[in-house]
């Protein structure tokens, strides 16, 4: 049992995605269209989680609209209560389609942007054309009046136009920007060499946002997020595990974050054997790093140990084969030194797409 | 009324910020964007009134007239509050 109440649920509701990109959040092992939970059981799920204190229902994939049932989710979503927020693509959702869900109840939409240079962006997201397809939904939205939050992975391959892309969210009309460095695991640590920029890339990018900030906030809200290989603290990873989000995979496992499928030995349960409640407050795995008893040195002493959480578990698991020691991210973890090294590293110009058809990536050194 | 926001601006939450009433924790929260706030009741109180139908005149006299409060530490209260909604992207005048 816990005190605590989750704030956000992550509803991958399919990993279908008409996109690519190298860094994407889903796991190496994409669940497949047969696996997925049908209207119903996401309806349950979604009551469940408003009895259980879920106020905020990120609607995300995969493509979120790759579901033919979309727009009933997100009625029944909103129905129950939750503030509904849509995490797309764009690609392939008219403005048709954008209207129903806006009257369906629609609270809010998030549209991933690759880069502002056509080209490049099309290259990233793997798909020709879908930087055209992606402005014409952020015009869609804007027209309709819903909130557009305009998301950003930064990398090696956008990194020198973070400004530019700040610039093109503010012009569309986008509410707010989501900036946030690639997150090196899964799929992204895959592609490691070849989307971690340099550490003068970085530094001119901090540096470019900061400039921005001042010439167009409040006009657009900036949410920065600085990559966590470049700093000598971890990341407050969801803000502690199992403290404030849930995650429903598209086959009904639900996890304590969207990479936990990726640390080895632990015990996920499903909606179709229990309920939210039991999953949240019982459930082996958000009990495993719930809290700060299970930490080791150096976390166990650490004054930081309330603010960063210790890091990112399943950063802390890829690189040291235990899920309990410390983020390498920290500059107190004995892997911080091969963490800088692989920052320091040759980069490639190989990039390895995120497509079911893919062939597996190798595990980490 | 010496503020600065004009007393006939007519304050409303922005699309997609509302507010909710949370029964599991009992209290009422602003959902937005990305955002829970767990406003003060005070602050409530005035939110509720943000609806695009009153101007800033109209809601600082009914909560004054509501509550008994004078009317000038009012005014201050609710343009620090609004003001601070609309660098954050919830309140529209």
């Amino acid at each position: 049992m816990t005190d605590l109440l989750p704030l956000g649920l992550l509803a991958e509701l399919t990993h279908r995605c008409p996109l690519a990109c190298p860094y994407c959040s889903n796991p190496v092992e994409l669940d497949r269209r047969s696996d997925e939970l049908d209207t119903a059981t996401w309806l349950r799920i979604f009551d469940e989680a408003a009895e259980l204190g879920v106020l905020q229902l990120h609607l995300s994939g995969g493509e979120p609209t790759a579901r033919a049932d979309i727009v009933e989710l997100t009625r029944g979503a909103a129905q129950a209560g939750l503030y509904t927020n849509l995490i797309t693509s764009g690609v392939g959702l008219s403005k048709q389609r954008l209207e129903a869900l806006a009257e369906a109840g629609l609270d809010h939409v998030q549209l991933s942007w690759q880069d502002t240079d056509p080209a490049s962006a099309d290259k990233i997201a793997g798909l020709d054309g879908a930087h055209r397809w992606k402005h014409e939904t952020a015009r869609a939205v804007v027209e309709l009046g819903l909130p557009l939050t305009i998301n950003v992975v930064i990398h090696r391959l956008n990194i020198a136009r973070v400004a530019d892309m700040i610039v093109a969210a503010y012009r569309a009309g986008a509410r707010r920007i989501e900036v946030a460095h690639t997150q090196y695991y899964g799929w992204g640590l895959a592609n490691r060499a070849a989307l971690l920029p340099t550490e003068d890339q970085v530094e001119a990018a901090h540096a470019a946002v900061a400039n921005i900030r001042k010439e167009l906030e409040p006009g657009i809200l900036i949410d920065y997020v600085a990559p966590d290989h470049f700093s000598r603290y971890p990341k407050p990873c969801m803000n502690g595990w199992g403290r404030q989000s849930l995650n429903v995979t598209p086959r009904g496992r639900v996890l304590p974050c969207h990479a936990a499928e990726s640390i080895r030995g632990l015990i996920f349960w499903t909606v179709h054997e229990h309920s939210l409640r039991e999953i949240w407050n019982d459930s082996p795995a958000f009990i495993a790093f719930r809290g700060t008893e299970w930490m080791k040195e150096p976390c166990r002493s650490c004054p930081r140990k309330e603010i960063d959480f210790g890091g990112c578990r399943c950063q802390a698991f890829a690189w040291t084969g235990d899920a309990a020691s410390a983020d390498p991210a920290c500059e107190l973890s004995p892997y911080h030194a091969a963490l800088r090294e692989a920052v320091a590293a040759p980069r490639t110009d190989e990039i390895i797409y995120r497509r079911f058809s893919s062939p597996k990536p190798a595990p980490q050194e | 009324m010496t503020t600065s926001i004009a007393p006939d601006a007519r304050p409303r939450l922005s699309r997609g910020v509302r507010l909710h009433e949370d029964r599991v924790r009992g209290r009422t929260v602003l959902l937005a964007p990305e955002h829970v706030v767990a406003p003060n009741p005070s602050a409530i109180e005035i939110l509720r009134r943000c609806t695009g139908a009153l101007t800033f005149s109209a809601i600082v006299d009914d909560l004054a007239q509501t509550h008994g409060v004078p009317r000038e530490r009012l005014a201050l209260d609710a343009e620090k509050l609004i003001k601070d909604l609309i660098n954050r992207r919830m309140v529209d005048l």
